[in-house]
């Protein structure tokens, strides 16, 4: 579902992806770790197009993401290529980017109305339904800024849902979230790994969520996977000194 | 010793629909001007970013007396069209403000924080959706303030047309009925000023009740610091 091929990520003079390569499959789980400044959100980041590649190539789902055909020559991709490709992939956010103009049902139907083209009935009803799953179908009129950020990121899942992505990028989404509202968000995520098919891309540090929804976790260090595999065996028996390294210096900030 | 108050100030106020109908078409043209040229200044193409920046840089840059003039004597020279004074007026004073408002609406625009706009990038809206429907209506609380300076700029600005014979309340007051009752001179300016005074506070209370209404659609109270910015008429 998800090709990085070669991919080279600089800022500057900093190469902060060194000819990534990495695949997922379709309706995979898979978790992102390694320390801060390995590269996980940049990789989430040029799934979105939010960034652009250097060099090397991005699939999705037997699409090119980082390039297009023009008139026979392999070009970088333009805003209306990224728009059809843009189409399989949702994104959640660390600090949640709900739109604090809207409420929170027009947060999920706006979208859903504008591009996929639905009508503004068939978009909250979907929309109702959505947040029924998350536990928050009765604060549908609410401003975003009146929910707790426990609340605000439960409806961004939504909102990204509402696309019907094929692959959903997940960063950090608990890691500006208080302790006692990182349940909640979590659940609903398991509960989505567990009755969907959607391919998830997830960095996280919280290891215990790796260990039950991953079907594989990755660890990064320096623009390169340094080892992967299930979480099983990733956690309790790492392969490689960096990765018991990292998973050490997380168990001990806790 | 104050004189006939009241008959000075009917006969200034003779001038307010002029002085009204210039401000209040100044600020229209000046806000369609300010969106226009304040928007095309984040235009991705580079020759549109281009001509906005003149525009903005000739009409900031020159007198606007001078403006007045140059509309008023030489188009008529260079197109052969003689514009009436009030839209000459009007043009001006929109040209000008709008110079001035493009700085206001480019600002408030790119301090919406980017994660709004990567936020509707991850929804797949158009980039013209993520302007019109995300973007703008987040911009539009910080406008506010700095175009109510504007605006008010604009009403004082207008005195300039009693320059090419408009009759606004600066022509009143200046060559209608100081003439006549030179030693009144103080009373007559005072009530000009007071008159001036009073709509510009009617332009305030029309901003605030915006101003209220654009922070409700983001639903957040309007800042403390914007309304500072606006009390004190410090430039934007
Ligand atoms: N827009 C940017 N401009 C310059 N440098 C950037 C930018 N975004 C990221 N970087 C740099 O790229 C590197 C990787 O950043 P990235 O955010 O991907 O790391 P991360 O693995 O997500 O870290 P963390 O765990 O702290 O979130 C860092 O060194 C960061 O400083
Ligand atoms: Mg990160």
């Amino acid at each position: 579902m998800i090709r990085f091929d070669k991919v080279v990520k600089r800022f500057g003079d900093n190469v902060v992806l060194r000819e990534l390569d990495f695949q997922v499959r379709p309706g995979e789980h898979v978790c992102l770790i390694g320390p801060s400044g390995s590269g996980k959100t940049t990789i989430l980041r040029l799934l979105m197009t939010l960034e652009r590649v250097d060099s090397g190539t991005i699939d999705v789902g037997g699409e090119c993401l980082t390039h297009m055909q023009h008139r026979g020559k392999r070009v970088p991709a333009d805003e209306k290529h990224l728009r059809t490709v843009r189409k399989r992939i949702g994104m959640v956010f660390q600090q949640f980017n709900l739109f604090p103009n809207m409420k929170v049902l027009q947060n999920l139907t706006e979208a859903p109305v504008r591009v996929l083209g639905l009508s503004r009935d068939q978009a909250e009803q979907r929309a109702l339904e959505l947040l029924e799953m998350v536990g928050l179908r009765d604060r549908a009129d609410a401003h975003p800024s009146q929910l707790s950020g426990g609340q605000q990121q439960r409806v961004a899942i939504a909102r990204a849902l509402a696309m019907h992505p094929d692959v959903l990028l997940l960063d950090e989404v608990t890691s500006a979230l208080d302790p006692e509202l990182v349940a909640d968000v979590l659940n609903v995520l398991k509960d989505i790994a567990k009755t969907t098919d959607i391919t998830m891309l997830i960095v996280t540090h919280e290891m215990g969520f790796a260990q039950d929804v991953a079907d594989r976790v990755l660890m990064f260090d320096q623009g390169r996977v340094v080892e992967q595999a299930a979480p099983g065996k990733l956690f309790t028996d790492p392969d490689q000194q960096r990765t018991r390294d990292f998973l050490r210096a997380v168990l001990e900030r806790r | 010793m104050f004189g006939d108050v009241p008959g000075f100030l009917r006969t200034i106020l003779e001038g307010a629909s002029t002085t009204l109908a210039v401000t209040a078409g100044g600020i229209v043209f000046a806000t369609v001007m300010s969106f226009v040229a304040g928007l095309a200044m984040l235009a991705p193409a580079r020759s549109v970013r281009a001509v906005s920046r003149i525009y903005v840089e000739v009409w900031r840059g020159t007198s606007e007396i001078v403006q007045l003039f140059w509309i008023f004597l030489a188009l008529p020279i260079l197109v052969g069209i003689q514009l009436v004074p009030l839209w000459a007026g009007i043009l001006v004073i929109g040209l000008n403000g709008g110079a001035y408002g493009a700085e206001i609406v480019r600002g408030a625009v790119q301090a919406v924080p980017r994660a709004q706009r990567e936020g509707a990038v991850a929804l797949n809206l158009s980039p013209f959706d993520r302007m019109r429907r995300v973007v703008l209506p987040q911009a539009l609380v910080d406008m506010v303030p700095p175009f109510n300076n504007l605006f008010i700029q604009l009403l004082k600005g207008s005195a300039l047309v009693s320059l090419v014979f408009l009759q606004d309340l600066t022509f009143q007051a200046q060559a209608v009925v100081l003439p006549t009752n030179t030693d009144q001179a103080l009373t007559i300016l005072t009530l000009l000023l007071l008159v001036y005074l009073a709509l510009s506070i009617v332009i305030t209370a029309a901003m605030r009740f915006l101003e209220r209404w654009a922070a409700a659609l983001v639903g957040r109270q309007p800042s403390t610091r914007s309304r500072e910015v606006a009390l004190s008429g410090g430039a934007a």
